[in-house]
């Protein structure tokens, strides 16, 4: 009786530490599935959305939807882009946290940040 | 009698010899191939196509050049589809003038995208007015190499981003750049090295030198909003302060507009590519599409006049149709 109660008592604690294995891990691989990618809009001469926050590892997409050629210049030289005619795009990984602020260096009128938390 | 009050100077009054009145009256017709010069502080004008123009040779001038901008080449969206069409009617315009110009300036945007086809096809064009081109670069000729390609083609004698100055019939000309190094948020801009370039290059020239600046972005803030301005151009026209003639030739904004101020003559051309909105007419400064039938009315060249002695110098534009 005692050795059955140690058994299922010693097969129960093996059991919770495998579910607890298997869900630590499982959640681990939806962490990193769970990064979107990021799309910024670019017509009439504006960034749209102008101001956005992503976390750490988020690749940010701008597309150039303006009849007009725009450029995605970060103001601290972080990243540039080459010049975007119209549907051409450019990309960008934010691999550290920090305060992004770019703007069109054809038109630096236009600006936009991107922060990374 | 009626001859006589007719060269009075009627409305002077800022005191400065220049009939205000006359002068808006006379730009207003201006656009629609009327010549107006300034004699002895009075405007003058004088339609273009009249076959025996009164004071003819006041209308030949001395020097006679042409202004064009915005050329855009390789644009090809629905505010015009064919900009190489309408550069050709520029040139046939050009090419048709009663006085033809000694050469014609370019205030920028030759290209559209920089691309060495683009910039081969301007100079194709202009070709045939067998003129020579006095070049300055607009933004769309700068990208991704801050103008190192445009300097090599249009640049040979000018220094750092690409200013230079040239005289003709004792008329001194002034290229400048302010497409380069722009900061965010920020309008066009001259800089520290081209500005003081500027102001040891007209320092030693008599007061009564007429001088031609021009220059892609407006030397005046026209629409901050649209970054229609250059930031440090005050400081640029210090240096011009003391020259009884300047007139400022510029570009971007496709659409002609004129300032005086005491001195200073501003005004911009229209493109010979497409029309942009007027200030604050539309959400952004972009191409702005005209019914096809219309959309050469919006586009033109301007023709400039120099007579010895005289005030200012003439400047006309004239549409493409």
């Amino acid at each position: 009786m005692r050795i059955r109660v140690c058994m299922v008592t010693l097969a129960v604690a093996i059991l919770v530490m495998a579910i607890l294995i298997a869900g630590g891990a499982g959640s681990k691989v939806n962490a990193q599935q769970a990064l979107p990618a990021i799309e910024v809009k670019i017509d009439n001469f504006s960034f749209g959305p102008a101001a956005i926050t992503v976390p750490v590892g988020t690749t940010v997409t701008w597309t150039n939807r303006d009849d007009i050629p725009h450029t995605v210049v970060s103001d601290d030289k972080v990243f540039k882009s080459k010049v975007l005619d119209t549907d051409e795009k450019f990309s960008y990984t934010f691999g550290k946290p920090g305060t992004y602020p770019y703007f069109c260096s054809v038109h630096p009128k236009m600006t936009g940040k991107v922060v990374v938390e | 009698m009626a001859d006589k009050t007719k060269d009075e100077i009627l409305y002077d009054h800022n005191h400065d010899g220049i009939d205000r009145r006359g002068f808006l009256k006379c730009m207003a017709w201006a656009g629609t191939g009327t010549l107006c010069v300034m004699q002895g502080g009075v405007m003058k004008s004088f339609a273009l196509n009249r076959p025996s123009v009164p004071g003819a040779a006041v209308a030949k001038g001395e020097l006679s050049f042409v202004q064009i901008s915005d050329s855009h080449m390789g644009f090809n969206k629905a505010a015009n589809p064919d900009v190489a069409g309408t550069l050709q009617a520029a040139v046939d315009k050009i090419n048709g003038l009663a006085t033809p110009p000694e050469f014609l300036l370019h205030t920028g945007d030759v290209s559209h995208l920089s691309r060495a086809e683009q910039f081969d096809n301007v100079d194709q064009i202009l070709k045939s007015t067998g003129k020579q081109t006095f070049f300055v670069p607009g933004e769309h000729d700068v990208l991704d190499d801050d103008g190192k390609q445009f300097r090599q083609r249009y640049g040979k004698d000018s220094k750092g981003s690409g200013w230079y100055s040239f005289d003709q019939k004792g008329v001194h000309f002034v290229g400048l750049v302010n497409v380069i190094n722009l900061k965010a948020g920020g309008l066009g801009s001259l800089g520290h090295d081209q500005l003081e370039w500027l102001e040891g290059d007209v320092k030693h020239l008599k007061s009564s030198t007429p001088i031609v600046v021009f220059a892609h972005i407006p030397l005046w803030t026209v629409y901050p909003e649209w970054g229609w301005g250059t930031e440090d151009s005050g400081q640029a026209l210090g240096y011009l302060k003391k020259f009884g003639s300047v007139t400022v030739l510029n570009g971007h904004i496709h659409q002609t507009m004129q300032k005086v101020e005491g001195n200073v003559t501003f005004h911009t051309a229209a493109s010979t590519a497409f029309p942009q909105p007027e200030p604050g007419k539309a959400p952004s400064p972009g191409p702005m599409t005209v019914p096809a039938d219309q959309l050469r009315s919006y586009l033109g060249v301007t023709n400039v006049n120099y007579v010895r002695g005289h005030h200012a110098l003439a400047v006309v534009d004239t549409k493409l149709g």
